[in-house]
């Protein structure tokens, strides 16, 4: 692992709101096609860590250098960073104005990173990976939870990232459609995309996930691989958190 | 009743017609400063913020037939007198549009403030996520969906300034209700006079929002 291309490298990150300190002190690194589960319980700061790396939530102190640039560098261009840094939401976030192609098209042609033909081209091929290609006039309220999610998924991917984050991607659906939706982000797993994805899902985490990291109080309390954490949790509070949900 | 409709009639639609130029001219430059004002109400930036919350506050705070004699009588007297060295004057037709942008482009300052800000902030996370700018997400996602919340109530806002036209009538600008002032006068009938300037009213004002609605009907289709 250690000869591996590191794509994000997180140094003692902190982030305050006003007096609340969400995230203490956060170090860690994502390297190359690593897929890393964060879990952990509600109020541990684990959404807030993911929406650091994309710069949604402004850092108090730390740096995090993704693909070599400092995001917490005031004069570096974020939007050229986000480019290449996709998003999932818990409430999935589609655009409620546009249909779903538009959803799909709407930041590469923007951007300027193709031309609209070519950007429905690779939209459609997008919308067939999650398997909705039937969906491309729908608009966003037509569709369910699952449908919107996948939808989401294949936004992010039409702007062709490196690396994907996802937060809690399945926590907003309804049971029967969680699966479609992990289906989707196994996939992209096997297809080697570098994912930082926060998570309730504790099967997925065991079954996708390269490395597990769990998070309580602001620290990152205890991580490594899967079995490691999932199975054979060392810190008391790694027990505690997993007999609970488990 | 029919000697001031044959006598005076033409009159009265004339004024009418004053009345809705007023209500036009005040509306579009009031859509102005309502964009301005409410965009500056909702940009990441204190000064502006507080610049945007200052005018709407004075604006709003102050009877609109205030603002009218303050803005038609104190502005001149201001720089003509207590200043001193400018011969500032300016017509009813001007003051009256003043008054009217500025009253209306505060209310509307705050529609588009809040219609701005009731568009959920994950579509702008969403969009910033993928790399668009400030403005391109406010474009393309979050102002095409406040548009729709706002129109009801822009409706609403422009039937109570076409209204507010008739306050006008203090600094003497010969719009439907001042021209009725002089028709009541010469002809002694009150009852009648008012009758008919109220169903002129009622009737501009109601073919007014009847269109709105078959316009704000044509906007959710396909929806």
């Amino acid at each position: 692992m250690a000869d591996k291309e590191i794509k994000i490298s997180v140094k003692n990150l902190k982030k305050c709101y006003g007096d609340l300190e969400v995230l203490k002190d956060i170090s860690t690194d994502v390297t190359k096609g690593e897929v890393v589960c964060v879990i952990g319980p509600s109020g541990s700061g684990k959404s807030t860590f993911l929406r650091c790396l994309n710069r949604l939530e402004t850092v108090t102190a730390g740096s995090i250098v993704v693909d070599g640039n400092d995001i917490t560098d005031k004069h570096i261009n974020i939007n050229k960073v986000r480019e290449n840094i996709g998003m999932v939401f818990q409430h999935f976030n589609l655009f409620n104005n546009l249909n779903i192609l538009d959803n799909l098209t709407l930041a590469p042609v923007q951007l300027k990173k193709c031309s609209k033909a070519e950007a429905e081209e690779r939209a459609k091929k997008m919308l067939a990976k999650v398997g909705l290609e039937d969906k491309a006039t729908s608009f966003p309220s037509q569709l369910s939870g699952g449908q919107k999610q996948r939808v989401a998924i294949a936004r992010a991917l039409c702007m062709e990232p490196d690396i994907m984050l996802f937060d809690e991607p399945t926590s907003a659906l309804d049971p029967e459609m969680v699966g479609e939706v992990l289906q989707v982000m196994k996939d992209l797993a096997a297809d080697g995309m570098t994912m930082v994805i926060v998570t309730h899902e504790m099967g997925f985490a065991r079954e996708v996930a390269d490395r597990v990291i769990f998070m309580d109080g602001g620290y990152i309390v205890e991580e490594g691989t899967p079995s490691e954490v999932l199975l054979n949790p060392k810190e008391p509070r790694t027990i505690d958190f997993l007999n609970k949900v488990l | 009743m029919l000697t001031i409709i044959t006598v005076y009639g033409s009159m009265l639609l004339v004024a009418m017609g004053r009345t809705l130029l007023l209500a036009l001219l005040g509306l579009f430059f009031a859509c102005i400063i309502g964009m301005l004002f409410g965009i500056m109400g909702v940009v990441k930036n204190r000064v502006s913020n507080v610049i945007s919350q200052i005018f709407v506050d004075v604006i709003r705070g102050v009877p609109m037939i205030v603002l009218a004699f303050f803005v038609y009588f104190g502005i001149p007297y201001l720089f003509n007198t207590i200043i001193g060295g400018f011969s500032v004057s300016m017509t009813a037709l001007q003051a009256g549009t003043i008054c009217l942008a500025l009253n209306c482009g505060a209310y509307m300052a705050e529609i588009i403030r809040a219609g701005i800000q009731s568009v959920d902030k994950g579509q702008t996370e969403a969009a910033r996520s993928l790399g668009l700018t400030y403005g391109q997400s406010m474009r393309k996602v979050v102002l095409p969906q406040a548009i729709k919340t706002m129109i009801p109530t822009f409706i609403n806002q422009f039937i109570i300034t076409l209204k507010d036209t008739s306050i006008l009538s203090v600094i003497g600008f010969p719009e439907l209700v001042n021209t009725a002032k002089n028709v009541q006068a010469n002809t002694f009938m009150s009852f009648q006079t008012w009758a008919i300037v109220g169903v002129m009213y009622l009737i501009v004002i109601t073919i007014l929002s009847r269109s709105a609605k078959v316009l704000e009907r044509g906007l959710n289709v396909g929806r």
